[in-house]
């Protein structure tokens, strides 16, 4: 399973990437892996704001439906519309093509109190 | 929680990456590779499941044929042995206590297999009932059961039968002993899935030598170790009812579509008169088959309403892997059950347009 170094992760599952003053979301590889193939992605609109630990979306496998937690509280900018039509990007390249949303965070930083790699391996291993 | 039963063959599917679920108490494969793939080999090439958590209860003796007729609302009368039947048995109120095939073994003996759920149940609403000349047993756990789906089905077991020319074995018929490698096993042609194929009854012991033959024999052509997800997607696209889902004791089976298993011209069945009265009057409810307009996945459960009122619930929905589409099963008031009819299903919070169409979504072509 694959956990890049550079980002920071959450207790739900969701990977962050600092550009800037951006933060980019999406779910990790164990997520996608855990999930099995997903078949549709509901996502916020630009201009929403999102709650830290509150649900900001979902994601459909075939059997089952998960709630997206947002790591972090902020205003949503950006919105991977590509994921409409190809959901199957969540499965294939979760950290690459599978973005979910750009945020502005509210507060820079609540990233500080997110997992790192090491820690977000440690935490799934124990699943 | 007591412990999950298993199968005779999980430690040999655990070897080939199943994903394990808790499934009405048994740890059973969702899925080997992915739900997605495994359909698709069903469809195209070939799938093989492991269905051994399936009850069987075995009705023999001189009054076997008259009890079962009593208790199941098709009619046997004309079944002979190597030929199996689709049923329901109804409670006196019309609702379905299960779905089930019934195997004519030879005469005075016949081989009921239900659904796992149910089998306790099952066991004993038909011990309840007993009369006359007649011995009720389950015998689940003496029977693994194998089922082999797709167009390439018959080829790949082919190739382990040596003896038994398996294209002689009808849809709904069965061979009681076909030597399959080094194994003896009840072959049927019947399915869950919507395509050719067959179960597979053999002793438990016998089962993951079996597995194992069949998944060499078909490795080349693309034959696939299945597991309940996939299973599920592919009886949903060939509309066949999940018991729990489309079928309950508070569901009919002709609210559920299945008129062609209820004859009520036979002796009486128990549940005949409700359901005769339901056929008089018109079902109250019926199943139909809904597609979504707006963008959203329907879920069993999900009220469904048509002129502004709730008319109804989804009994099964998901993304159709064969149709790409958006469809559901939904059981809904009877005048709103016409093809075209406009819907609304409440997905999480949201009403989103849908539309009834025709089910089965999927029929193979042949």
């Amino acid at each position: 399973m694959a956990t890049p170094k550079e980002l920071r992760y959450s207790e739900e599952h969701e990977w962050v990437k600092t550009e800037g003053d951006k933060l980019r979301i999406g779910i990790t590889d164990f997520a996608q892996s855990e999930l099995g193939d997903i078949v549709f992605v509901e996502l916020p609109s630009v201009g929403d704001e999102v709650t830290a630990d509150e649900p900001f979306g979902s994601v459909e496998s075939v059997k089952t439906v998960s709630e997206l937690y947002a790591p972090v509280s902020g205003k949503v900018v950006e919105v991977n519309e590509e994921l409409d039509d190809s959901p199957e990007f969540v499965n294939e390249s979760p950290y690459e093509k599978a973005w979910m949303i750009v945020v502005e965070p509210s507060d820079a930083s609540q990233v500080d109190s997110l997992m790192s790699a090491e820690e977000y391996d440690e935490m799934t291993k124990e699943d | 929680m007591s412990e999950l039963k298993r199968t005779p063959l999980f430690d040999v599917y655990k070897e080939y990456g199943a994903k394990t679920i808790d499934f009405g108490g048994w740890e059973l494969p969702v899925q080997f590779t992915s739900i997605k793939e495994e359909h698709e080999a069903v469809r195209t090439k070939a799938g093989l499941f492991d269905v051994s958590h399936m009850g069987e209860i075995r009705v023999e003796g001189e009054d076997a044929l008259s009890f079962l007729q009593q208790m199941l609302t098709n009619d046997l009368s004309n079944l002979q042995p190597n030929q199996a039947i689709y049923t329901v048995m109804c409670n006196e109120k019309g609702g379905t206590i299960d779905d089930l095939i019934v195997y004519m073994l030879a005469d005075q003996d016949y081989l009921l297999v239900v659904n796992a759920g149910n089998t306790d149940k099952d066991f004993e609403w038909l011990k309840r009932h007993q009369s006359g000349r007649v011995q009720v047993s389950n015998v689940s756990e003496e029977w693994a059961q194998l089922a082999i789906q797709g167009p390439l089905a018959e080829s790949i077991l082919q190739e382990l039968s040596k003896e038994t020319d398996l294209s002689e074995i009808k849809f709904f018929k069965f061979h009681p002993r076909v030597k399959l490698g080094n194994v003896y096993a009840l072959v049927s042609r019947t399915g869950y899935t919507g395509e050719d194929g067959f179960e597979i009854y053999v002793e438990s012991k016998e089962a993951p030598a079996l597995w194992k033959a069949i998944l060499d024999a078909g490795k080349e052509e693309g034959l696939l170790p299945c597991g309940l997800g996939a299973r599920d997607t592919l009886r949903f696209e060939a509309g066949l009812p999940l018991y729990g889902q489309e079928l309950t004791e508070d569901i009919s089976p002709l609210e559920a579509g299945l008129g062609f298993a209820v004859k009520l011209k036979k002796d009486s069945f128990i549940g005949a008169e409700a359901l005769r009265a339901q056929k008089e009057k018109g079902v109250p409810r019926k199943l139909i088959g809904l597609e979504m307009i707006d963008r959203g996945i329907p879920r069993h459960g999900y009220p469904v309403f048509a002129d502004g009122k709730e008319i109804g619930q989804v009994t099964t929905g998901t993304q159709s892997p064969t149709l790409k589409k958006s469809i559901g099963l939904a059981l809904v008031e009877a005048a709103f059950a016409v093809p075209g009819q406009e819907l609304v299903v409440e997905i999480r919070g949201k009403q989103l347009a849908a539309k009834a169409v025709k089910s089965p979504f999927y029929k193979r072509s042949k």
